[in-house]
């Protein structure tokens, strides 16, 4: 099969902070991204547990997209302005796709 | 007032938080489902929103009510400002940290505020229907006050117009306010209807949404007590106690029934840990979370529950001569 070069990134981010990041995204011409939630982990503030968290102030999603490289720099940019003064962690992995087109 | 407390710490709801306390500070895997919880919280304040309104189509609408909102929205300004000086006193956490706390301290916790018209209705006193706008009016004004400590000390916040659109249109906020409508509305002919839906289970399920709450609050104590200092514990004790105070004083001026004055000791001497929180991390994202969420929910929370309520009311029917 062809595959085409892309580039996955995944953003963890404060889950009262996900509708910012998606319009972050949005303004950086991504089209499409997943969400997903996370169950709990371990940061600065110790171990914690989504089934310990009260309300949108507390707990972390995942959003997932994969891009074309040309895209990656500006969706960056774009999404680090509203990752970095939060709790988030911002990953790039390179990766394969079948259909260029839709990425 | 040892009567009281003793009643309260031996009633249900408290019963079912120590069980939730208890087993979360045991390590048990004892859990309420996340979804569950929500469905919870959504019951409760339709339940306490609906049956507020009632009572005010009931009773009618006063002066007193007009001037209780705004002495609420006042409070909810000013306890911010004795929050943070207080903390700055006892702790020595930071003047952002300090701030966003006390922007929880200002407003209120709708948990706190729906355990104590609980204790109200066991010992049959009656309290002013309006009280349920009251405590939707003073969840937000904290914030402001809140943010402008942390601007005045050149910290940097982040405000925008969706924050605001989010802190006025949270979910509580829509809901205590839409049921409350409806309740005025549909006046007792409505509560007729569905008395068998929010007024026949409203215990039994306050009882496992506060075993939820012991739970939530158990994990906090394990997991963010070494965020705080002896002296910030002191204050999530002390803090209460003074707000309660400011609220009574306020009660007092605007003439409240015992049941309303304890109603509003309670909005002023309880926490947010829902909406607060959530307007703090977007605007004040430096400000370490761990601090003022272990503060207003295994500290402050437990203690109004298990200790301020019963202090309250017998305080308010003191002081009012109820």
């Amino acid at each position: 099969m062809q595959m085409h070069a892309a580039k996955r990134v995944a953003i963890i981010i404060e889950t009262v902070m996900q509708k910012r990041l998606t319009q972050a995204l949005s303004s950086a011409g991504v089209s499409g991204w997943t969400i997903l939630p996370v169950l709990g982990g371990s940061g600065r503030s110790g171990e914690w547990s989504r089934e310990g968290q009260v309300g949108r102030g507390t707990g972390l999603v995942q959003v997932v997209c994969v891009v074309s490289p040309d895209k990656l720099d500006k969706l960056l940019e774009s999404a680090f302005a509203v990752v970095e003064p939060q709790i988030g962690i911002v990953t790039v992995t390179d990766c394969e796709v079948l259909r260029a087109e839709r990425f | 007032m040892l009567d009281l407390a003793l009643n309260n710490l031996l009633s249900p709801i408290v019963l079912s938080f120590l069980l939730g306390l208890g087993a979360a500070l045991a390590r048990s895997d004892l859990s309420v489902p996340e979804a569950v919880a929500k469905g919870i919280s959504i019951y409760l304040l339709f339940a306490i929103g609906f049956k507020g309104g009632v009572s005010v189509a009931d009773n009618g609408f006063d002066l007193r009510l007009g001037a209780t909102l705004l002495a609420g929205v006042a409070l909810s300004f000013a306890l911010p400002l004795l929050a943070f000086l207080l903390l700055r006193l006892l702790s020595g956490i930071s003047r952002v940290d300090a701030a966003a706390v006390a922007g929880h301290y200002g407003s209120i916790s709708i948990v706190t505020f729906v355990a104590a018209t609980s204790i109200l209705s066991d010992a049959g006193i009656a309290a002013e229907g309006y009280m349920v706008a009251v405590a939707a009016a003073m969840e937000a004004p904290a914030i402001l006050t809140a943010l402008w400590l942390i601007a005045r000390g050149s910290g940097e916040t982040r405000v925008e117009g969706d924050l605001w659109r989010e802190i006025l249109l949270n979910g509580s906020i829509v809901l205590l306010l839409g049921a409350f409508a409806i309740g005025i509305l549909t006046g007792a002919d409505g509560l007729a209807r569905i008395e068998s839906f929010i007024v026949s289970p409203f215990q039994g399920v306050l009882c496992l949404f506060l075993l939820d709450m012991g739970l939530v609050a158990g994990r906090g104590l394990r997991s963010g007590a070494k965020v705080l200092d002896s002296g910030a514990i002191a204050f999530g004790v002390v803090m209460p106690v003074c707000g309660a105070a400011a609220g009574l004083l306020a009660a007092l001026v605007l003439g409240l029934s015992p049941g309303g004055a304890m109603l509003l000791m309670t909005l002023s001497a309880s926490a947010s840990y829902i909406a607060v929180p959530a307007a703090m991390r977007v605007a004040v994202p430096q400000a370490n979370p761990a601090i003022y969420l272990t503060l207003s929910l295994a500290v402050t929370f437990p203690f109004n529950l298990t200790i301020g309520l019963p202090l309250y009311l017998s305080v308010a029917q003191t002081v009012t001569g109820g």
